[in-house]
């Protein structure tokens, strides 16, 4: 990761899983995902729309109340991030907290729109810089959205990938478990499974995830920081400064 | 004021939520009624059910904290960027408040079902979750349009006792005006009684008016209003002051120990009189 920052180089390895989507949503508490909607928005020349939670610049559809999640229910929004105290190898994720329910030992925010945008969104982006044994669990405590369901749930989406700050991993809806995609830079392959708790596919040697190139390092330090700052101006000013 | 709300002092205004109320209250960008908060704190409000539409970050922290909720129903309770909420953790891990936990589209659809006088609203997604195992409240139904399996879980309506907010502005017949906000209306429409506090109180008719009547609450739902300038500090009021993040970060550091809270109490909240 030499050159770069470590934030840049997540933000970049997240827009690149955006893909060819069209409306990337970006809830709470999200700095990076919402760095990464508005680079892939500005690499893509506009053709991802970003709609981030709390900016009313860049959320063209939201009325900041219910419209996020009717958008969803309609299959309006293409991708969608989520994080997690705790996520484990089929896919759950788990927001609520460690240990016994409802007196755990340690309390986590809560679920948000997990529960509901894991099922509605055809791909959620997991991102987790914390890549250790404490979050990446063999099962998590708590479901507050399960990774897959059986048939016949009405359900058209899921994990997509999961992305650490060590590695990122692709989920396989059919085999319900991830598979290695790329190793981050600085990172190494014994670290990955050291400080992963689940089992997941893993060939025998992954290629490096790669780091962004140079025009998407001027937008970072450019465009998206500056509109960022609306959301998340310290880490605008803190991270992503030049 | 002409209107049927009542425009009433900030302490008068925390005199109308009684103790187990149903209170619901917005997430922080949406106008957080943090001075009628204080007041609530100050007169020492008991066992309320906070339903946080559909999260909440200091205003639900610093309510559990100073002993106000029995009970906290809520997508998530969270400082964002400054962190966990340090009350309601320490709440939830030592069992001393319910947490209701839900989730934001449901705490949504079930206001809707509310506004709508209905008795409940279907939602996609969310079964096979813990959140749904642990909603006894909750139900999962067959969808009786469809021809093949298909289950639906269904959300009693939720109706609050109160909804409570910060506006910018309101006008002399009791129009509350909060721009796009869209959830107020919601919990407004869905709660028995509406309470708000505003920046300013302008001698105009915002329901007359079309720049102002689409983002407008009707006299008819709002019960009372309390004028409190920079009623939302130290959070942000959207069109009018950004949230003071020196404040945040203090109270979120200061929270941590349950003295360090007591103490921040004591200086910010129980010792103060409010502006207004």
């Amino acid at each position: 990761m030499a050159g770069i920052s470590r934030d840049a180089f997540l933000i970049a390895a997240l827009a690149r899983l955006i893909g060819d989507a069209r409306s990337v949503a970006v809830g709470a508490g999200s700095p990076i995902p919402a760095a990464a909607a508005l680079l892939a928005e500005e690499a893509s020349g506009g053709r991802v729309r970003p709609m981030i939670l709390g900016s009313s610049l860049c959320g063209p559809f939201n009325d900041n109340g219910p419209e996020l999640f009717d958008r969803a229910g309609q299959g309006r929004i293409d991708v969608f991030f989520l994080g997690g105290g705790q996520i484990d190898g089929a896919g759950n994720i788990n927001l609520v907290g460690t240990g016994p329910y409802p007196k755990p030992e340690t309390r986590f925010p809560g679920s948000f729109g997990s529960a509901y945008l894991y099922f509605m969104v055809p791909r959620v982006i997991l991102f987790r810089e914390e890549h250790s044994r404490r979050v990446l669990v063999p099962k998590v405590d708590f479901i507050s959205a399960p990774g897959a369901s059986d048939v016949p749930l009405e359900r058209r989406g899921g994990p997509d990938a999961l992305l650490t700050g060590k590695a990122l991993f692709r989920f396989s809806g059919a085999r319900r478990r991830f598979g290695l995609e790329s190793v981050h830079p600085g990172a190494t392959m014994d670290e990955v499974r050291a400080g992963c708790g689940f089992e997941f596919d893993c060939p025998d040697a992954a290629p490096e995830t790669p780091a962004p190139p140079v025009e998407w390092l001027a937008l970072m330090n450019g465009p998206v920081r500056r509109r960022v700052a609306e959301v998340y101006p310290a880490f605008a000013e803190t991270r992503l400064g030049a | 004021m002409t209107g049927p709300a009542s425009l009433i002092a900030l302490d008068a205004l925390a005199e109308r939520i009684p103790d187990g109320a149903l209170l619901a209250v917005p997430k922080d960008e949406s106008g957080v009624a943090m001075a009628a908060s204080r007041a609530l704190v100050r007169r020492a409000v008991k066992e309320l059910h906070l339903l946080c539409v559909p999260t909440s970050g200091m205003q639900a922290d610093m309510l559990i904290g100073a002993g106000c909720v029995g009970t906290v129903e809520c997508g998530a309770v969270s400082l964002d960027e400054f962190g966990y909420a340090p009350c309601f953790r320490r709440a939830a891990e030592t069992g001393a408040i319910r947490v209701l936990d839900s989730t934001c589209p449901a705490i949504y659809a079930a206001l809707q079902a509310s506004e709508k006088g209905q008795p409940f609203a279907p939602l996609r997604g969310v079964i096979g979750s813990d959140v749904q195992r642990h909603r006894a409240d909750w139900k999962v139904i067959q969808n009786p349009m469809a021809e093949g399996e298909d289950p639906v879980l269904i959300l009693p309506a939720i109706r609050p006792d109160i909804a409570l907010f910060h506006a910018p502005l309101a006008d002399v017949h009791g129009n509350v005006w909060v721009g796009n906000r869209r959830e107020l209306v919601i919990m407004a429409h869905a709660a028995a009684a509406t309470l708000a506090t505003v920046e300013e109180i302008a001698d105009i008719n915002l329901a007359a008016d079309e720049r102002y009547a689409a983002g407008t609450i009707s006299a008819l739902y709002v019960d009372a209003l309390a004028e409190a300038e920079g009623g939302a500090r130290p959070l942000g009021l959207h069109g009018r002051y950004g949230r003071d993040d020196g404040a945040l970060r203090a109270y979120a550091e200061a929270a941590r120990s349950e003295d360090g809270f007591q103490s921040w109490l004591d200086r910010h909240v129980l010792s103060g009189r409010e502006a207004a």
